[in-house]
């Protein structure tokens, strides 16, 4: 790891004018689970580590006209723990209990796990975000069997986040502050795929500071997270879905849909989603909108394994979110 | 502060001590090359394996991916306070008890990490006790062992009222 200067403000104003115009002048720290790995690997090498742990009103997880208000020091763990969480959002719970390791939930933070960096293992390795050499996709023509099975640009990794998928679902946006003002993003628009190795894959900039998360209250939706795995314990889903479901009697009234681990971003499968209008959630219903989802699935030379995943994960959502798992 | 060599103060088992750091030393290097607190062991270093395992205002870490400097103010407890008392922990026998190791390197962290499960979930289940060291790899493959370990651990606090530490320091 470099050497770098370390500053800990207590005010967010302050934290903010520690930031430069470029990544590599400054890194903001909270949890550290992914920044210190990143540069250690020497893939972050930031001037300055601004550590935004002592600032208090960027903490805690409150009831906020009627939904929550995520804090970026919030904790997984607290997440977790959180009574109001608990009640309301179990595809938030079944995402925090999928970071399979306490320790990385005591740490790691919730707005970190929006803002982690991809996992792929070329990007991890020095080969850039796209991992292109002599205008070839090392991904495409290299080992790809945990890659992006829904690219349609040259992004080829996977979106690492947990709650990406479910906070989409669930219509939360994040609030970004910088030294010039605030803004508004939705979750699902905060996730970009990047087309060139210079850019990032959120809508984040070097002198930004993701403050906050905002969950509109769930209102009696039914919802539900399901992560397919390779093995119990710290690691990485293969698949995972989140959904939504408000409620007509027994039938679905409105559904949201949201692939995560498998495309460059959460993948929203809309089509999927409004086909189940009017329909009872069971085995067949769930089975169908899982293969709707996974139609456009355009799978690389290791991963088709991942489309059909997808499709029982969308499946088992839809079952456990309707109380029939 | 930093990029340079800066003296901080950390609490590490009740112990208020003085260390020289930079700014980018884990609380683990600082424990390990500065302190010869070798307990916590050094293997991926990445925040995966959970063999640096140490536990901060009560709750577990990777001590390789916390810098030591943000660590000024916390209470640090490492696996040396679990031997520190008249008695070791009672995870401690259980863990000899029990074959829940082989080569050993992974032990401390799997202590550690078993120290932090029983410290919240006294009672555990099998399930829980799985699912509580999920953050700690074993390559010998001991897990059998050590969830056996952690139950007859959890057993011992309870009928000794709940002894929470080796160390009453931490």
């Amino acid at each position: 790891m470099n050497a770098f200067e370390y500053a800990s403000p207590a005010t967010l104003k302050e934290a903010l004018g520690l930031l430069g115009n470029s990544w590599s002048d400054a890194a903001v720290l909270a949890g550290g689970t992914d920044l210190l790995s990143l540069m250690k690997d020497h893939i972050a090498e930031p001037k300055r580590v601004v550590n935004i742990k002592g600032i208090k009103e960027l903490g805690g997880i409150t009831k906020s006209g009627g939904g929550l208000r995520i804090g970026a020091n919030a904790t997984v763990d607290e997440l977790m723990e959180s009574a109001a969480v608990r009640a309301e959002y179990p595809s938030l719970v079944a995402a925090a209990r999928g970071i399979d390791s306490p320790q990385v939930r005591n740490m790691g933070t919730v707005v970190g796990d929006l803002c982690q960096r991809p996992r792929c293992w070329y990007y991890r390795n020095g080969f850039g975000l796209l991992a292109m050499k002599g205008g070839k996709s090392l991904v495409e023509s290299g080992q790809n069997e945990f890659h992006s099975i829904f690219s349609s640009g040259p992004a080829k990794f996977v979106s690492a986040s947990s709650f990406g998928p479910a906070l989409i679902a669930l219509g939360a946006k994040v609030k970004i502050a910088s030294a010039s003002g605030s803004r508004e993003v939705a979750v699902a628009d905060f996730f970009k795929a990047p087309t060139g190795d210079g850019d990032r894959e959120i809508d984040l900039k070097p002198n930004e500071i993701v403050t906050e998360i905002v969950v509109p209250a769930a209102k009696g939706a039914k919802n539900a997270t399901y992560e397919v795995r390779n093995k119990e314990g710290l690691d990485w889903p293969l698949a995972t879905a989140s959904v939504v479901l408000t409620m007509k009697g027994a039938n679905v009234a409105t559904a949201k849909i949201v692939l995560g681990h498998v495309g460059p971003t959460p993948v929203v499968a809309a089509d999927a989603a409004s086909s189940l209008a009017g329909k009872a959630i069971n085995e067949e219903t769930a089975t169908a909108a899982g293969k709707a989802a996974v139609a456009g699935a355009k799978p690389l030379s290791d991963n088709g394994y991942k489309v059909q995943l997808a499709a029982v994960a969308v499946k088992r959502a839809l079952l456990a979110a309707a109380g029939k798992a | 502060m930093g990029p340079g060599e800066t003296e901080i103060t950390l609490t590490i088992n009740g112990k208020a001590t003085k260390v020289k750091v930079e700014t980018r030393t884990t609380l683990l290097d600082a424990c390990r090359e500065r302190l010869e607190i070798t307990g916590a062991k050094r293997v991926c270093d990445r925040g995966t394996c959970g063999a640096c395992t140490m536990i901060v205002n009560g709750k577990t870490v990777y001590g390789c991916t916390t810098l030591a400097v943000d660590n000024v103010g916390k209470k640090i407890e490492t696996i040396e306070n679990l031997t520190a008392g008249a008695k070791p922990h009672p995870i401690v026998p259980a863990f000899s008890n029990n074959d829940a190791l082989q080569c050993g390197y992974c032990t401390p962290g799997m202590v550690m990490a078993s120290k932090g499960l029983l410290d919240r979930t006294p009672n555990p289940t099998y399930d829980q006790v799985k699912a509580g060291l999920g953050g700690n790899l074993c390559r010998c493959g001991t897990y059998v062992g050590i969830r056996k370990a952690v139950l007859e651990a959890a057993k011992e606090l309870r009928a000794s009222g709940g002894r929470k530490s080796g160390g009453s320091n931490a």
